[in-house]
């Protein structure tokens, strides 16, 4: 791998680690682990923990893999490797 | 008309569009058939995958576990929409790029063994298998609940729409058709929600009505007046778990990356043009099946909350006319402990086993349960799966929605079964023929096998459906666990870890299914009286072994790709070549 795919590479795995914390702890953080101690605070009619597991963490999971596809195409493009042939030809970008 | 007849209306209407779809979108080489020509929209492709993701098990039984389990209804809800993030970052777009057909083909190829790929159409046909039977089986309930139709001939009717569209379109045919029985599947579930949550609480949205007040002028919120009638009877609260944190943890984890190694699931990424169209076509599919699952907890908790205060303390005679004509069905059955004439609820099982019923009515004209009765004090037995059924009758909904919720039960049923059917059909012809015993096979042979795959494997799930080995219905659950200790394991590390290996990718896999089979097989078939938290390894149920599976898997191939060679330059470029989104090609038929 040359040293511009192994950067666009390692901006990848950045992304990856950071989204990923994310879904880890609205799912198995505040859903599971910290379910009772969330329970004690009301949310909108919900006690939140039981929020969390029942609809919060869903919408989450939807933001994040928008986010993800946003990111992801601005990581593309500023390394050259997008499979947008328009935009990846456009030397500006490399 | 009355309800049955317009039932029979929206079914054939149904029935007719899938028909219609297929007979435009024929498919006419290998790459149509297996991926419909890698030309779908994303969008259409999300919604394509939401259908085929969302089976009967989803559309007809989820709100109705979500109703009796509460709070730990949380693990479906999470561990079937998480694991759509983890299909989305970790596997799609790498396997798009990778660009061929089938799952199969990825391992085998990555780990340059045809043992590998062998043993991984292994693993797909029996978590496939496992899982399609449950859908022709719901299709033969709908078909005999709401048609009176035999359940033999409802199965034979699914299988028929199924052969039409599965084996002339392919992958073509399903997708187009998978569209379209996505739209009736949502439209089917929404409806009858918003009329209930309107009712129970006059807010239009469900989402939101589970956490508004009830509009009985009590005060209390949908779920707290739930935990407070529960906890009077004697139930848990429904907010509160009954299972251990462990074991929650674990099958979430479990449906999770079971999700995102589901080969049905998968190949639905191989049909976009772009790696950046599959990125997308996950965030959308998300979105679609977002919709579903979020209305699922609010249409449990109304469902509970209506069947709670229908029935408890309520005179037989008295009783809602549901009740009774799911009573005649024999899903519910009702056994008069105290015979005081009013139908009692509370915890724990009325009387011991499925209800068997006497030829003879009883006074009150309610069903005489044959069952030895148990020692607590509820006498009402009630089939989960009834909830999602019975809601639009419960709520005293107009006819069309009763008959819109048939139509879009069997739409879940019949995405999801043709979509299963196609990755065997798919792994059959291609993986096993075309790639290991029939080399020399021109593309057009390889279509024909990969059409009588179709019909054998629609004829074998139409024979399991109709007469199901008792042990079908409990094994569909497992095949998530499967597919999390073996698939998911290989493909990840094949992208993610370039010095994994084919020796240690091999054994891996065989370590994680062969685990994970035999912990369930040994809890499910060879002591089933132990499966309780105190036997348990660690306190993880078999519904939740897969976690640990794949745990064995991961741990396995590490250690082992460490101690043998690394893989062959061409493997390393590959990988290489995968993580790169530029210059994509069209899935090729190498």
């Amino acid at each position: 791998m040359n040293d511009n795919n192994n950067g666009y590479w390692k901006a990848n795995l950045r992304l990856l680690g950071i989204l990923l914390s994310i879904w880890f702890t609205v799912s198995f953080g505040f859903g599971i682990l910290l379910v009772e101690e969330l329970n004690q605070i009301p949310f909108f009619g919900f006690k939140l923990g039981f929020w969390w597991a029942q609809q919060g963490a869903i919408y989450v999971f939807v933001a994040l893999i928008f986010v993800y596809i946003h990111l992801m195409q601005k990581l593309d493009r500023q390394y050259g490797v997008s499979d947008d042939e328009d935009e990846s030809s456009n030397p500006e970008d490399v | 008309m009355d309800a049955q007849s317009l039932t029979y209306v929206f079914v054939a209407l149904s029935f007719s569009l899938y028909i219609g779809i297929a007979i435009w979108s024929r498919a006419g080489s290998t790459n149509e058939f297996y991926v419909a020509g890698g030309g779908v929209h994303p969008i259409a492709n999300g919604m394509a995958t939401a259908a085929d993701w969302m089976s009967a098990a989803s559309f007809i039984s989820m709100a109705g576990i979500i109703a009796f389990m509460g709070y730990d209804g949380a693990v479906y809800l999470m561990g079937w929409t998480g694991g759509y993030v983890i299909l989305a970052l970790l596997l799609a777009p790498y396997l798009r790029k990778f660009g061929q057909f089938t799952v199969p083909d990825f391992i085998g190829t990555r780990y340059y063994s045809t043992t590998a790929r062998v043993v991984a159409v292994v693993c797909l046909i029996l978590i496939s298998f496992t899982y399609v039977a449950g859908q022709m089986r719901g299709v033969g309930i709908v078909f005999s609940q709401f048609l009176n139709i035999p359940i033999f001939w409802g199965v034979i009717v699914g299988m028929a729409i199924v052969f039409m569209y599965a084996v002339l379109g392919g992958m073509k045919g399903i997708t187009y058709t998978q569209v379209a029985q996505y739209c009736v599947l949502i439209f089917a579930y929404l409806v009858p929600a918003i009329f209930i949550s309107m009712l129970v609480t006059g807010i239009p949205v469900p989402q939101i009505g589970l956490g508004a007040e009830v509009a009985d002028g009590s005060g209390l919120s949908v779920l707290d007046k739930l935990d407070q009638t529960l906890t009077e009877l004697g139930f848990a609260a429904y907010t509160q778990g009954g299972k251990s944190t462990i074991d929650v943890f674990a099958i979430t984890m479990a449906l999770m990356i079971g999700t995102a190694g589901l080969p049905h699931v998968i190949v639905r990424f191989f049909t976009v043009p772009k790696v950046s169209d599959a990125r997308k076509s996950a965030g959308y599919a998300l979105i679609f099946i977002a919709l579903l699952y979020t209305t699922a907890p609010a249409v449990g908790a109304f469902a509970r909350l209506n069947f709670v205060e229908t029935i408890h303390n309520t005179q037989y005679t008295d009783v809602a006319g549901w009740f009774k004509s799911w009573e005649n069905i024999g899903l519910i059955g009702w056994e008069d402990k105290n015979e005081d004439g009013r139908i009692q609820y509370h915890p724990g099982a009325p009387f011991e086993g499925k209800p068997t019923f006497g030829p003879d009515r009883r006074a009150d004209g309610s069903r005489d349960v044959l069952n030895t009765p148990t020692t607590s004090d509820n006498e009402v037995y009630v089939d989960r799966d009834i909830m999602v059924l019975a809601n639009p009758e419960i709520a005293a909904l107009p006819d069309w929605v009763i008959a819109l919720v048939a139509a879009g039960s069997l739409a879940a049923a019949l995405s999801t079964a043709a979509g299963l059917l196609l990755v065997i059909s798919t792994s059959v012809s291609h993986d096993l023929m075309k790639k290991t015993f029939a080399k020399g096979l021109t593309d057009r042979q390889e279509l024909f096998y990969a059409r009588l795959a179709a019909v054998t494997a629609i004829g074998i799930a139409g024979y399991l459906g109709i007469d199901p080995p008792g042990f079908v219905a409990q094994v569909v659950a497992f095949a998530f666990g499967l597919a999390a200790a073996s698939l998911f394991p290989a493909i990840l590390l094949g992208i993610f870890d370039k010095r994994m290996n084919r020796e240690g990718a091999i054994v891996g896999m065989l370590a994680g299914l062969i685990f994970s089979l035999t912990y369930i097989a040994y809890f499910k078939f060879v002591s089933p009286e132990t499966n309780s938290a105190e036997y348990w390894l660690l306190g993880i149920s078999p519904e939740g072994i897969g976690s640990l599976g794949a745990v064995i898997n991961f741990v396995l191939a590490l250690v082992i790709s460490r101690c043998t060679a690394p893989a062959p330059d061409h493997v390393m470029a590959l990988v290489d070549n995968i993580r790169i989104p530029k210059g994509v090609s069209e899935p090729q038929n190498h």
